[in-house]
């Protein structure tokens, strides 16, 4: 039997918003990524230069030498906007919080063997400082980039380290039995360990680089790119094959956020190289220049974490990066 | 057995001590807008969390609200919940939300991850990148919520676009660009002390009641859900002050002056919300004078004097504020009327029963001084001689509301308010003790403002005829002017079959 509900029609006069519809066509329904994304942030007549940088407006093209005809040429192929974000993060930290529950319970990280618990708390925890400083350069990228649909990935990828530096802590306080000694190991690694210092600098020195998309590539692209593949996939499987199983679990996060990181920074490395050939070469080169840096920064950590081979297989993760890369249109 | 961390303790753990001294950079280089604006910060250390939210309970709390407001979202739409609305007239409170507040939500976004990378101690780090993220959720489920609206009237279709050129958005723009252009600590006192604790109900309150009362359930479901968002922000705002004050004597003289300043600021642009309040609700929860005394002279009479303890006063001109209240929402609105053809939102005369509610709620001033111009405009209109003022206004040089206040503190309520600066040669105008003030303090950074009128008449929006400026500002030529006889009337009648004469319709039981 069928109902038969009446209800009164009600013809919309617009189909969506203006700003929209010049991008996507007035009589085109948007999306909601669509609506929260184009052409939000503010383009011109700005009152007053910034009292930073008095030759700039607060929001400027001029902040990279990246030249885009438009900036809203990039979009997520995750389409995230805050919405479908939180709920994607929810659902992901649900279930690392049932695999924090499930080792805890069982004592499976404290009850590993010596050495590596050692290995944990001298490979991984320190990352916690490094995610940090991942999450400053991309709150400066927020703040200094152009166009929404750039500026929020970064504000979510921020978010996201500052995530993972907490999931590192935790892991780290798990081996402890929740006494912080690793936790203040980790920092002093970071701060005075050589095996840490060239990473160190390299962080410092992208801290204070003025071009944003080049702190892009710097973080996001290279030093992301090299650090993911080796910690939470190399090492990591070299951990549970040596018995630290529960340890995959505890870094399952990590892994997916890496595979699902690399969807849009190849995105925004395709559109930004396939706009001009000076993009391409600028991006070009400091891919070059900051994978030889970081692969060096990275060489006696590689080989701390990966054994003898572990250099060899940094160069290899370099080599893979490459490829990617160099299929988004860079030429390396 | 592993010992328990307690929040507070494992917040910290989770927290404190990510951050590091760089030493292969300068500090000065790495956070150099730590230092400029003079505050001096001695351990960042002291930095009490105002709230200790770690970044998975952030993502299960917002994503459970997130997906109720949608929920409410899609029903409305579904349902077009639009029809429920008290009346039409009342979209163009959402017209003035979405056009003039929504993009402030999104500057919000970007200053405060401005703070998020400048700060160096990670409290408050931390707590700027949370409210930035919150930030970028405001404008985005306003916009979602309102596009609705924006299917079936006039005046929300590109808000963005305006915002950043039309005349009287430039009050909300140039009051956050004044802001988001100061350094991080002032910025930071400006809106999550002067914005977000002391005044942000008096913003959220008219709107957001306003629209319960006006059976907008949409625009209530999005307020509620942000507003456990603003209470951290609020903690915020009232933590930085006590922070920056208690961290040095000489921090005091300065956070002090910027209150001063951007509660004026701030409470410029609230001139817009009185206006709404008092006359764009077809009903109105509280007239503007009763939310000023609870918010601000209540309110804020008490929480300044909690901070006595720390030196800190009451901002300057709150009095003359106060004495303003009975008559801000009359001559903002007036003004309003006044250039509606260049606006995209409507006016009109208030109703009688309108005007029988301003009588009652500003006894000492609507019938002597505003009841007869509204009478004398709605006879001009019976006329059809509607006034429109066809001339440019003067804008203050500071608030950029038209010079259209009057020396109410004098006790001469008739008697246009207008002070003068030179300042390189040139005169520059100002609407108030307040503006003027605050000109004085910095005038090559007002010198600087992007005046409307000034920019029409250099040519720079568009053209010389107000056709052309209105299509530089992708106004459609439905979009200002009456309520009454415009589409969204007609649109109203026709949904629910009203004739020429009714405006409303029948409320069943």
């Amino acid at each position: 039997m069928s109902v038969h509900i009446s209800t009164k029609e009600i013809k919309a006069k617009r189909v969506n918003y203006a700003y929209i519809g010049r991008r996507i066509g007035h009589d085109k329904p948007a999306s909601r990524y669509q609506e929260a994304i184009y052409d939000v942030q503010p383009t011109t007549n700005f009152h007053y230069p910034p009292s930073w940088a008095k030759d700039r407006e607060l929001y400027d093209v001029r902040n990279t030498s990246i030249v885009m005809k438009d900036w809203y040429t990039f979009t997520d192929p995750r389409q995230y906007y805050y919405s479908s974000y939180v709920i994607a993060r929810a659902k992901q930290q649900e279930g690392m919080d049932n695999n924090f529950k499930m080792l805890e319970k069982h004592n499976m990280l404290s009850s590993l063997a010596v050495e590596l618990k050692s290995s944990i708390k001298n490979i991984l925890s320190p990352l916690r400082h490094v995610e940090y400083g991942a999450n400053m350069n991309n709150q400066d990228i927020c703040d200094r980039g152009y166009g929404s649909s750039i500026t929020s990935l970064s504000s979510f990828n921020g978010f996201d380290r500052i995530a993972m530096s907490q999931y590192i802590s935790r892991i780290t306080l798990l081996i402890d039995e929740n006494e912080t000694e690793g936790l203040v190991k980790a920092k002093s690694d970071w701060l005075e360990n050589p095996m840490w210092q060239e990473l160190r600098h390299a962080m410092e020195d992208i801290f204070v680089l003025d071009d944003w998309f080049e702190i892009m590539v710097a973080q996001n692209v290279v030093m992301d790119g090299l650090i993911f593949p080796l910690i939470f996939d190399r090492y990591i499987k070299n951990l549970h094959s040596k018995g630290a199983s529960g340890i995959t679990l505890l870094t399952q996060f990590m892994a997916e956020w890496y595979g699902e990181t690399i969807r849009w920074t190849n995105q925004l490395i395709k559109v930004t190289a396939a706009e001009s050939e000076e993009n391409k070469q600028l991006l070009s080169t400091w891919v070059t220049t900051w994978s030889t840096r970081i692969e060096e920064a990275l060489e006696v950590y590689s080989v701390e974490a990966l054994g003898e081979d572990g250099k060899q297989q940094l160069t290899e993760i370099k080599t893979e990066l490459f490829t990617r890369l160099t299929k988004q249109g860079l030429d390396l | 057995m592993a010992k328990k961390l307690n929040m507070r303790k494992r917040y910290e753990v989770l927290t404190r001590g990510l951050g590091w001294e760089p030493t292969y950079q300068p500090k000065e280089k790495v956070f150099p807008q730590e230092t400029y604006e003079g505050i001096k910060i001695v351990d960042w250390d002291k930095w009490e969390d105002p709230f200790r939210l770690t970044t998975d309970a952030y993502w299960k709390y917002q994503a459970e609200k997130d997906k109720k407001l949608y929920a409410v979202i899609d029903s409305f739409a579904q349902n077009n919940g639009h029809l429920n609305l008290s009346s039409a007239s009342y979209v163009n409170a959402l017209k003035i939300f979405i056009q003039g507040v929504s993009p402030l939500e999104y500057g919000a976004h970007r200053g405060y991850a401005n703070l998020a990378r400048q700060f160096s101690g990670e409290g408050a780090q931390l707590a700027c990148q949370m409210q930035s993220i919150d930030e970028l959720r405001h404008s985005q489920t306003q916009i979602h919520t309102l596009s609705h609206y924006n299917k079936h009237f006039t005046g929300l279709h590109d808000p963005f676009h305006m915002h950043d050129r039309v005349w009287y958005l430039s009050v909300p723009k140039s009051y956050f660009d004044d802001a988001r252009s100061a350094g991080p600590f002032e910025f930071i006192t400006s809106i999550s002390f002067a914005f977000e604790y002391i005044l942000t109900n008096l913003l959220f309150v008219p709107f957001m009641s306003g629209a319960a009362h006006n059976g907008d359930m949409a625009t209530v479901t999005f307020g509620f859900s942000a507003q456990s968002d603003e209470s951290r922000h609020m903690t915020l705002g009232l933590e930085i002050i006590k922070f920056l004050v208690e961290q040095h004597e000489d921090n005091l003289e300065i956070v002090q002056g910027w209150i001063d300043k951007h509660f004026w600021r701030a409470y410029r642009v609230l001139g817009l919300v009185s206006a709404m309040q008092d006359y764009m609700l077809p009903d109105s929860p509280m007239s503007w004078k009763e939310a000023w005394d609870i918010y601000f002279v209540d309110n804020c009479g008490a929480l300044f004097k909690d901070l006595a303890r720390y030196g800190l006063r009451m901002p300057k001109f709150h009095e003359q504020a106060t004495d303003e209240a009975e008559h801000l929402s009359h001559q903002v609105y007036t003004a309003l009327y006044q250039f509606s053809h260049a606006a995209a939102f409507h006016t009109e005369v208030p109703s009688k029963e309108k005007m029988d509610w301003l009588s009652e709620k500003y006894p000492n001033t609507f019938d002597k001084y505003y009841r007869p111009r509204w009478e004398m405009y709605a006879q001009m209109e019976k006329e059809g001689k509607r006034f429109f003022n066809m001339g440019l206004p003067q804008l203050c040089q500071v608030c950029q509301v038209p010079m259209s206040f009057t020396e109410v503190s004098k006790g001469e309520p008739m008697k246009l308010s207008q002070r003068v600066t030179e300042f390189n040669g040139d005169k520059y105008h100002t609407c108030s003790d307040g503006c003027k003030d605050i000109f004085d303090h910095e005038p090559e950074k007002y010198a600087h403002a992007w005046l409307p009128p000034h920019q029409i008449f250099q040519g720079n929006c568009g053209g010389a005829e107000i056709p052309d400026v209105l299509k530089y500002y992708h106004f459609n030529p439905e979009d200002g002017g009456d309520y009454k006889g415009s589409t969204d009337e007609a649109t109203w009648k026709a949904a629910h079959g009203l004739d020429d004469q009714q405006t409303t319709p029948e409320k069943s039981a």
